[in-house]
């Protein structure tokens, strides 16, 4: 009985997160990481760092983290419940809406939702991002790393993978450099 | 219901594709995507080859998915799926982005967990964590500098970042609060 609590906990975290996830899954990581670090107490915060690298490597969406958390959590029917949590409810909406689209295009509509959601979900990227790096290990080393990959991202052509391995080895270098 | 959404996207040059090709489509844009930059792979592949989308069609798809919320890519994904071949062909693009990549990171992740313990490893690890919230301070700064337009935006993005950074209030909570209000004050500004 205590699995099938566990998977109603996964469900209840998870599925509010879907409808929050304004301007995609970056969006939502702070949240995240606080409730399952600091609310459910369900990953230390290595693991939930050790797994959102991971989650930024492999193939497809970055939201899959919660995949490996449900899965890290309680196995095969965790992985399930933790990915159908943080997909259907935003993707029902999505389709109804997609479907409300297509009998009334209407331009002033999308205009409107794309001006007042646009500002929040920029908002939110960053204050997640600022949430991971104070939680991140290395201090000062974490901030000038992400800063200095996050101007390189905008000044050089290179893709995001390449800047996340150049910005790894440049962030273990400086860790032993600072001892 | 399934037929007359098949002929929704009627401006663009080829006809509605079957679901196995949609499906496959997907897959390969799921799979082939490490580390963001999909949306740019969608387009080349959906509009500049295979033709099933106008650039208008797929640029409005773009600004709805990533203004709703959920995955950009699988919003993205449901939004063409539906207007290729309706309820059931959102839901073949959506299995097709998320499914495979699922299983991949299942394998990867219980394989690189389980390494993680090394102090090198894990290092490394730590490191690409934050490399890649540096990608995500480049990708929101650029959300900013797109959606602050003029003084109501701009306040909406303070309150929402300092909201939630610095007085730790609930992202939940800012949204429900901030939404109706940025999409209202939308309305208002196009009627003008």
């Amino acid at each position: 009985m205590k699995d099938d609590n566990l998977l109603v906990s996964l469900f209840v975290v998870f599925a509010p997160l879907s409808l929050m996830a304004i301007g995609g899954g970056s969006s939502i990581l702070g949240e995240l990481q606080h409730s399952v670090v600091d609310g459910r107490h369900w990953l230390t915060n290595k693991a939930f760092l050790d797994m959102f690298a991971i989650s930024r490597v492999a193939p497809g969406p970055g939201t899959l983290i919660v995949t490996l958390m449900g899965w890290h959590l309680a196995g095969w029917a965790g992985a399930i419940v933790a990915t159908i949590a943080i997909f259907a409810p935003s993707s029902l909406l999505v389709v109804v809406i997609a479907h409300f689209w297509h009998s009334r295009p209407n331009a002033a509509w999308q205009g409107a939702m794309v001006y007042g959601l646009a500002p929040l979900a920029a908002g939110l990227v960053l204050s997640s991002a600022i949430t991971l790096l104070s939680n991140a290990r290395g201090g000062w080393v974490a901030w000038s790393v992400a800063v200095g990959i996050g101007v390189a991202a905008r000044k050089v052509k290179l893709g995001p993978l390449t800047l996340m391995i150049i910005g790894s080895f440049a962030f273990c270098g400086l860790l032993m450099a600072a001892g | 219901m399934l037929r007359k959404d098949a002929h929704v996207a009627t401006d663009a040059s080829a006809p509605p594709p079957s679901l196995l090709d949609l499906g496959l489509a997907f897959t390969k844009l799921g799979i082939t995507s490490i580390g963001g930059g999909v949306n740019g792979m969608m387009h080349t592949e959906f509009v500049t080859n295979r033709g099933w989308f106008t650039d208008r069609q797929f640029l409005s798809g773009l600004a709805l998915a990533q203004s709703l919320p959920g995955v950009n890519v699988a919003n993205l994904a449901l939004w063409l799926g539906y207007q290729l071949r309706g309820s059931v062909g959102a839901l073949v693009a959506l299995g097709a982005v998320v499914l495979p990549p699922a299983f991949a990171i299942l394998l990867i992740g219980n394989l690189v967990l389980r390494l993680s313990a090394d102090p090198v490893i894990g290092a490394l690890l730590a490191g690409l964590a934050v490399a890649a919230t540096g990608l995500s301070l480049s990708v929101g700064y650029l959300a900013m500098r797109y959606a602050c337009i003029d003084v109501v935006s701009a306040i909406l993005f303070g309150c929402t970042l300092i909201g939630v950074t610095a007085f730790h209030f609930s992202a939940l909570a800012v949204v429900a609060a901030l939404a109706p209000i940025g999409v209202a004050y939308g309305f208002l500004r196009t009627r003008h």
